[in-house]
């Protein structure tokens, strides 16, 4: 396993030994992810049944003195420019121009908060799960946060400084940690990447901060017995992937359909609470965050050229031959 | 960067953002379940009624104005921008959503007993059940208090007898609130659709308003009982409350029709050339563009105070006539202007315009025609009655 050397990797606040591996992320943190149960299906027309019923009790966690603990869940959500639109970069500090298109949540984000409502409602209700969404971005990314509450979680929490401006993906991640630590949540959910940067880790980085089990690209999440179990969705299938709570799941987006919020959920968003934070209040330096604090930087970036025009092979009887070779010469075949 | 006609006058700007959220909302659903179906519903001259119903009770947009009873209770401005994004589809569906929420369940939520409010409106605001609206019959429809339909006392019961033409949701209805002479003057009354004698015949081979169910009532001797009556109210200011909360919504409504048309003829006009050149450059089709531009925005602007002044409870039903007048007026007329634009594209269902124009002949007529919103600011202004 490849990773970056944790002397390198300064730790904001009380988080446990990092490492970030920067690619062959299936086996990052092997020994905290989430166990293979054995059973591993192939077949793509899984069943997406939810276990209800019975699990739902079991799912309470019986705590000292016999009462059950509420579950708590927290949904991270990111505010992204609206995928359709074409995407700018700030010449200034090539960060990307929030304002060059409509913001929006990221899509995969909706997944994870339907989940979690989903959750909630098998597990009783709001009484027996709480949902909290996590945002962390400028002011406007409350929006984001907005739109969690209007499908129907119970309140939110807003990480906003200036100095998380610029934030590359493990310094986003350090502040998220800091502030699931804080909240201290029974289950994470997250959706499985952006639609702004494509990178699919900081679930995985968030795992390793927080020292939680990751039960990622998750097709379907059942809880019972203190035990999150999903189907980890595969190239072949689905594997089945189980961890004690407190864990850390992502979504792909085949897990559910996301609700539109209703008009007496967009009313009642209005009165939820949204408790603001900054780096202080979480105990995050400064230093190891935003443009200066973040391990990648773009450089420079440079539109798109034109399309070249493409190339025609006329079929002389041998045409079948000649895309083949195109196809080879290209490296696809 | 070109700008949208509606924000020329940074239309959104005047919205909350409750308003905005609902407004985006009901966008969004319209763009994922119900553009990419409406064409062939308008072709099939159909609509799947209750799954739409279903879904739209989900979201709260049935009775979303009314307090209560399983009603989302929102502002007046909110119902009327959900009427806009849903006629920005297809007027068809924006008259399914009127005629549910501000006819029928507003009759019963208005003048109903208690126990026809806790029968109907839960189940109605989810869209488990369906209402329609009888007051046009096939010799009254301008003048409705000539209404031939009669309901006669036997014993405590009543028996309704006549015919109810141009019934939007008719026969998909659970319930109609059907309106007909008594002794009394007119009444409302709540009529179960399972009720014997009860028929709603599918009035076929429509040219407008095609994926929307219009039916013929015929109540032959149809008996409720007494509790089946709306108890608070008799005349005709009974439907025409309910009409002015409808046609509320269609002064609305039309502005979403509108600015598809003009959303599609900008479109298609930059990336349709002729002469060497986009058709949009040419100056007959700027001036076009422009026109509809400062008609739609105005529209808007029309609504939205009309909006304002009946979430503060001042508007009244002239006021809503001048809006209805207006904002059809104009959006028809826009609707047929963008035709032009789109030349012979214009007249397939693979562009909306013409299905738009088409659909909103019905709702110049419906609601109130276009010459008796006419008279009705006639009298308003001169204090001379010129229709009856
Ligand atoms: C698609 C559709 C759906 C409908 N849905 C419903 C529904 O759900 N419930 C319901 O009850 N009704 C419904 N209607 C009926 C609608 O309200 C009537 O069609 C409308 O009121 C006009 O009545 P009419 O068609 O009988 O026309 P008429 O009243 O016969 O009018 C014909 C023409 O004469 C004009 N005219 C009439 N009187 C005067 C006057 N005094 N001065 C000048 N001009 C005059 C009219 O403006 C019109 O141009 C629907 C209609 C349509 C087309």
């Amino acid at each position: 396993m490849r990773g970056l050397r944790r002397d390198r990797c300064p730790l904001p606040g009380p988080v446990t030994g990092l490492t970030v591996p920067l690619s062959d992320l299936e086996m990052i943190g092997s020994n905290r992810s989430g166990r293979l149960t054995g059973e591993s299906v192939t077949d793509p027309s899984w069943d997406q049944q939810n276990t209800d019923g019975p699990a739902i009790a079991r799912a309470l966690r019986l705590v000292p003195g016999g009462a059950f603990a509420v579950v708590r869940i927290v949904v991270c959500v990111k505010q992204v420019p609206d995928s359709w639109a074409e995407k700018k970069l700030n010449p200034a500090d090539n960060t990307l121009d929030r304002d060059a298109a409509d913001a929006v949540v990221n899509e995969l984000d909706e997944f994870a908060v339907e989940e979690a409502l989903q959750i909630q409602e098998r597990l009783g209700g709001p009484d027996d799960c709480q949902v909290t969404v996590l945002t962390v971005g400028p002011e406007k990314a409350i929006e984001s946060v907005r739109k969690g509450l209007q499908m129907g979680a119970g309140d939110g929490v807003h990480v906003v400084d200036d100095a998380i401006h610029g934030s590359d993906a493990l310094a986003t991640s350090a502040i998220l940690a800091a502030a699931i630590e804080r909240l201290a949540p029974d289950l994470v959910l997250m959706g499985s990447e952006s639609t702004d940067a494509r990178m699919s880790v900081v679930p995985a980085m968030v795992a390793e901060r927080t020292g939680r089990p990751q039960l990622t690209f998750a097709g379907k999440v059942d809880i019972a017995d203190g035990t999150v179990t999903v189907q980890r969705v595969t190239d072949y299938g689905y594997d089945v992937v189980e961890a004690p709570l407190p864990a850390l799941v992502s979504v792909v987006e085949k897990i559910n359909e996301p609700r539109y919020p209703s008009f007496k959920g967009i009313m009642a968003a209005k009165k939820k609470p949204v408790e603001t934070l900054t780096l202080a209040d979480l105990g995050v330096e400064p230093a190891v965050v935003g443009l200066s604090g973040s391990w990648s930087a773009v450089q420079e970036f440079a539109a798109r050229p034109p399309r070249a025009a493409g190339t025609v092979v006329t079929d002389e009887g041998d045409g079948g031959t000649k895309a083949a070779d195109f196809l080879s010469a290209q490296k696809f075949i | 960067m070109p700008v949208h006609p509606l924000d020329l006058i940074a239309a959104d700007s005047l919205l909350d953002e409750e308003e905005l959220a609902i407004r985006d909302t009901v966008r969004q659903f319209g763009v994922d379940r119900l553009q990419p179906h409406i064409a062939e519903w308008f072709e099939a001259g159909t609509l799947p009624a209750r799954d739409l119903a279903r879904e739209l009770g989900g979201l709260g947009v049935l009775g979303m104005h009314l307090e209560g009873y399983g009603c989302s209770g929102t502002s007046a401005v909110a119902y009327g921008l959900a009427c806009m994004e849903l006629e920005a589809v297809d007027s068809g569906i924006r008259s399914l959503v009127s005629v549910q929420g501000s006819l029928a369940m507003f009759a019963i939520w208005r003048w109903g007993s208690e126990e026809q409010k806790q029968q109907w409106l839960p189940a109605m605001a989810a869209g488990e059940a369906i209402g329609c609206f009888g007051l046009t019959e096939p010799d009254f429809g301008s003048n409705p208090s000539g209404m031939r339909t009669r309901a006669k006392r036997d014993g405590s019961d009543w028996v309704l007898t006549g015919t109810k033409m141009w019934i939007t949701n008719g026969a998909v209805a659970d319930v109609a609130v059907v309106w007909a002479q008594t002794d009394d003057g007119i009444r409302g009354f709540v009529v179960p659709t399972d009720s014997p004698g009860f028929s709603a015949p599918v009035i076929k081979s429509k040219l407008s308003l095609r994926a929307s169910i219009t039916s013929e009532l015929v109540l032959d001797n149809v008996r409720l009982p007494d509790s089946a009556v709306l108890p608070e109210v008799s005349g005709l200011k009974g439907p025409l409350s309910c009409l002015t909360e409808a046609r509320f919504g269609i002064v609305f409504g039309v502005v979403g029709a509108a600015r598809d048309c003009l959303e599609t003829a900008i479109d298609y006009s930059v990336n349709r050339e002729q002469f060497d050149r986009p058709i949009a450059g040419f100056q007959l089709t700027q001036k076009k563009l422009a026109d509809m531009t400062v008609e739609l925005d105005k529209a808007f602007l029309l609504a939205l105070h009309l909006g304002r002044l009946k979430d503060a409870g001042v508007i009244t039903s002239e006021m809503v006539s001048v809006g209805k007048l207006n904002n059809v007026r104009e959006a028809i007329a826009i609707a047929r202007e963008s035709r032009t634009i789109l030349g012979g594209n214009g007249i397939t269902l693979e562009y909306p315009v013409l299905r738009h124009a088409n659909n909103l002949e019905s709702v110049l007529t419906y609601e109130g025609t276009e010459e008796i919103h006419t008279l009705v600011i006639g009298q308003a202004v001169t204090g001379l009655a010129a229709y009856r």
